[in-house]
């Protein structure tokens, strides 16, 4: 299938000269998802000094996370690695308590070689603590794709599913009646069978992704309508509730920069993935859950009509962009869906940057992309992986784009050039999954144009010196 | 190892990056991995920087650490070189490419060969310096390498100028009201009859460091930047210079008046008499000593108050509290270890105690236990101020975009007293609110019955919509539930389901 795309796509790769975040940002929204855990990110000061300023304000309500800051003993290894970091964690295990002790392997970690993985099961055992190690540095990632290495890292941690089947009776009398607990005890036995019930319509199905709680339960609720049960969520709310994974579960991605964590689902634990375009957007959101029913055999209800619905609502945002062009710098992984639904939503996409493609876990999604231009007639974007920001601005100076999604280094001085732009980075805290909140990606892309037409006639659109 | 959340000082290559990108036409490469360019951020978001941060990476991935950089570092400087035509590119280490020990004075001896640009790398050791120290070092590095190449070029003149004149040393990007400090600085002197020959590096260009010897004299108005590059100048060049921060009343009468000896160290017949000055801006320009005079700043008198920062914000503040306005300073402190002899010795009488800590839980802790009026630190402090309900007045950074104001906002010089006498009386609870508060026992003695505009009767939440309505947020969740209602009784339904709940949403964002 790679192949019959690239025939009409074209990528590129540039020099990788670009802006982004480092991975180890993940923490930020992993932390605040995951409500037990506790992320230690064993690096330097240029690290902490990187989290302290791009999380602002989450620093001061006593966060779930800290550094191990690594200084001159450590590097030059006068220090011992394992003592040192049992010292911390027992500190933070005394101090948090927590569930399970996340560590970020960062550049230093990687240069050093320290054997993070090498010592985590034994801390763990004398710790008493699991201990997930997730290297989310900037030697070989961008950005989100921190999540990635952390999930696919905590997919390793996922109960078995025969374990599952075995234990049925107890699960049927502990977890599942635990959600319950405040019903009475009656009501509490009909739930769990309709719970049980709902669950042999289809085969276990656990979406992998990191989003808000009302997010993941707006997604599994619109699959509910099409009767597909999800059985489980990677990340969970709570690291002890794991989704179980095995060869019967089918399991599909709701964001695009998650392809280490499918290849692990699919290669370490047997799992089934569904390679679907993304959620995003209410073309995205039908194509995702239409795929999903497919592969069990449903045949979906209402769906077209719900889409068209939201379309309608989206009205007054798509006669502001319709004929609009846009230019994704790219650092978030996330350009590839926005920009296919920017393109249903009738506007030009002049370049596609991204950090990393993966061909084979995006294809669904690219494939979906090609058949958009086609539909809208527009003409298909280039595809510029490892892009080079100082290139891009050239060709931006040329094309003139209506909008530029980009990065915040690059946000205030192509402002100052008259160019609108829209923080990448925004993406990728908003709610934008579902049908529910397609409206919410619109108010974000809209919002520049919108501050411009108020501003239009002021005549200082242009605020560089010559 | 050290467990920590949060640090006052960057990293070392912050130091370097804020004065290669504070000089014109200056451009820094970082020998980096991705994401570590987050310097542009800051620059771009906190300054709100209207041009490109002259800062790129030369990025240090997989392929580097298996097989070193090899020509990417100098490729990627003669790129810059010809994009850019950079006066100089400042090659900065960062602390990944410190461990991998590679070669890079190698890298920039290469480079210059095929380039236009002068190149240079950052001389700084990430592990034992800190984001100041290392701005200090670099700033004085590149001033002696253009000096000294002046020198060995014959273009160095070092005859001094006719009419008294200064180099001001140490503003730079991302500093603490550092562009109204430059304004203040400049009228200063303008009134003094001294011409300004140089400010480095802000705006500076580096063709121009050679005519730094042509000042009479180099005034250092912050402790912790330009001190270096200050004593080069005086060590090679004989320059004096004068490093008494003009904050506060006293100290800037005390600044003036050794500007006024050294300036007529060097003119022969009329010397200059700066008293006159100082005495009128004292008492009527300035209406910090009126003010410490009034009867508002009466009020203020022995309240118990905390002060930490830099060591310059940090030692001026303490003395302006203690010294000019009767104010109690309980303790004051500084992360700036390296400097802590100094400091001690400049707030030594005007404080209880004195705390010297990069750890801010330490801070946090002195201060709960202390339990002052007011705080005046960085914005950590304003913080724990939160948390302990505690006011705060930031004065040093670490700081927040809050702290780049778009009005006119020094802290040195004259205008500066002003601004610090309000900063200092706004952090207060105003004296007689103070009063009333304490006879009163509170503004609001009737507890607050906050009554939903719902009643419950006629709609009941399913367990579901009722787990989910417990996961939104606290601060939306009431909104939230009057918008799902209201839905509701338009629609006519009873029992609020979860499905209820986001066609609720979908219907009244439309």
């Amino acid at each position: 299938m790679s192949n019959k795309i690239s025939e009409t796509l074209t990528f590129e790769c540039e020099t990788g000269n670009y802006h982004t975040f480092c991975p180890i940002s993940c923490v930020a929204w992993l932390y605040q998802k995951i409500e037990d855990s506790f992320f230690l990110v064993v690096g330097t000061k240029t690290c902490g000094y990187f989290l302290q300023n791009a999380l602002g304000v989450m620093i001061f309500a006593e966060p779930r996370y800290a550094m191990a800051e690594l200084e001159e003993g450590d590097i030059s290894a006068q220090l011992n690695d394992y003592e040192e970091l049992k010292r911390l964690c027992l500190q933070i295990k005394k101090d948090r308590n927590p569930s399970v002790i996340i560590w970020i392997g960062t550049c230093t970690t990687e240069i050093i070689k320290m054997d993070l993985e090498g010592m985590a099961p034994k801390l763990e055992n004398e710790l008493g603590i699991p201990i997930v190690v997730a290297r989310a540095n900037g030697l070989d990632y961008a950005f989100t794709q921190g999540e990635d290495t952390v999930l696919a890292a905590m997919a390793h941690r996922c109960p078995q599913q025969i374990l599952l089947k075995n234990k049925k009776k107890i699960i049927q009398d502990s977890s599942i009646q635990k959600i319950f607990s405040f019903l009475s005890s009656e009501k509490k036995e009909e739930r769990t069978n309709k719970y049980l019930e709902n669950f042999k319509k289809n085969p276990p199905l656990v979406l992998f992704g990191s989003l808000p709680s009302t997010v993941a339960s707006q997604l599994s609720l619109e699959l509910k309508r099409q009767s597909v049960q999800v059985s489980g969520w990677l990340p969970s709310q709570r690291y002890t509730d794991l989704p179980s994974l095995g060869d019967q579960v089918y399991v599909c991605g709701v964001n695009p920069f998650l392809s280490r964590t499918a290849t692990t689902l699919m290669r370490r634990r047997k799992c089934k993935l569904i390679g679907a375009p993304f959620p995003i957007g209410p073309d995205g959101t039908r194509a995702w859950i239409e795929k999903i029913c497919s592969v069990f055999g449903i045949k979906t209800e209402g769906l077209e009509k719900r889409e068209e619905q939201i379309w309608k609502n989206l009205k007054d945002y798509l006669d502001l962009i319709r004929g609009k062009s846009v230019f994704f710098m790219g650092d978030n992984l996330l350009e590839i869906s926005l920009a296919r639904f920017l393109i249903r939503c009738g506007m030009i996409v002049y370049e596609i940057g991204i950090p990393y493609l993966d061909k084979r876990y995006q294809a669904a999604e690219l494939l979906f992309l090609q058949q958009t231009c086609k539909n809208m007639s527009i003409p298909m974007p280039r595809i510029v992986e490892k892009p080079d920001n100082y290139n891009q601005i050239q060709r931006m100076r040329e094309l003139q784009p209506d909008l530029a999604i980009t990065g915040m280094a690059h946000a205030n001085p192509l402002e100052a050039r008259g160019i609108n732009t829209k923080w990448s980075v925004e993406f990728t805290f908003a709610q934008i999954h579902g049908f529910t909140n397609a409206r919410d990606v619109l108010e974000l892309v809209t919002r520049p144009l919108r501050r411009n037409n108020n501003l239009e006639n002021l005549g200082w659109s242009d605020l560089t010196k010559k | 190892m050290k467990l920590a959340y949060w640090m006052y000082a960057g990293p070392a290559h912050i130091g370097t990056l804020r004065v290669a990108s504070s000089f014109k036409n200056v451009h820094a490469i970082m020998h980096a991995p991705l994401g570590d360019d987050y310097f542009n951020v800051m620059r771009s978001m906190l300054e709100r920087e209207r041009d490109f941060t002259p800062v790129t990476a030369s990025i240090v991935d997989r392929h580097v650490l298996a097989r070193g950089s090899q020509e990417k570092v100098v490729d990627n400087i003669t790129r810059k070189d010809k994009e850019e035509r950079p006066d100089l590119i400042v090659l900065t280490p960062t602390c990944t490419s410190s461990i991998l020990q590679e070669d890079l004075q190698n890298f920039v001896d290469r480079a210059s060969i095929t380039s236009n640009s002068d190149v240079i790398l950052a001389d700084v050791n990430h592990y034992r310096v800190n984001e100041l120290q290392a701005a200090d070092r670099t700033l004085e590095q590149v001033i002696r390498y253009y000096l000294e190449k002046a020198r060995r070029q014959g273009t160095l003149d070092q005859s001094i100028t006719k009419e008294p004149s200064a180099n001001i040393i140490g503003i730079f990007t991302l500093g603490f009201h550092n562009q109204h400090d430059y304004r203040e600085l400049k009228r200063l002197l303008q009134d003094l009859n001294i011409k300004i020959n140089k400010v480095i590096p802000e705006g500076g260009s580096v063709k121009d460091l050679q005519d730094l010897p042509k000042a009479w004299f180099n005034l250092v108005p912050y402790r912790e930047v330009g001190l270096m590059t200050a004593i080069y100048l005086e060590k090679n060049f004989g320059m004096p210079y004068v490093s008494i921060t003009p904050m506060g009343i006293v100290d800037i009468a005390e600044c003036i008046r050794q500007i006024q000896k050294h300036v007529n160290n060097l003119v022969s017949n009329e010397k200059f008499n700066y008293e006159p000055y100082i005495d009128q801006q004292t008492r009527f320009v300035s209406q910090a000593a009126w003010f410490s005079r009034s009867i508002d700043c009466q009020n203020l008198t022995g309240k118990k108050a905390v002060v930490f920062g830099d060591a310059t914000h940090a030692a001026s503040i303490t003395k302006i509290l203690a010294r000019e306005m009767g104010i109690r300073v309980s303790c004051t402190g500084t992360y700036c270890k390296h400097d802590s002899e100094w400091f001690k010795e400049q707030v030594q009488g005007f404080c209880d105690e004195i705390l010297i800590t990069d750890d801010h839980t330490k801070v946090g802790d002195m201060i709960a236990r202390i339990e002052p009026s007011a705080i005046f630190g960085t914005q950590m402090e304003r913080h724990i101020g939160k948390r302990l309900d505690i006011p705060c007045g930031v004065i040093s950074s670490p700081v927040h975009i809050q702290n780049f104001p778009l009005g006119y906002r020094p802290f040195l010089g004259y205008e500066g007293t002003n601004q610090i006498a309000d900063l200092v009386y706004n952090s207060f609870t105003l004296g007689m609110e103070d009063h009333l508060l304490e006879i009163f026992g509170g503004h609001d003695t009737k507890e607050v019955i906050t009554k939903s505009l719902s009643t419950d009767t006629d709609l009941t939440w399913n367990y579901e919509s009722q787990l989910e309505l417990n996961k939104i947020p606290g601060f939306v969740r009431g909104k939230i539930k009057r918008n799902t209602e209201k839905f509701a009784r338009q629609n006519n339904v009873t029992n609020i389901t979860v499905d209820i709940m986001y066609a609720a949403k979908e219907a009244l964002s439309a």
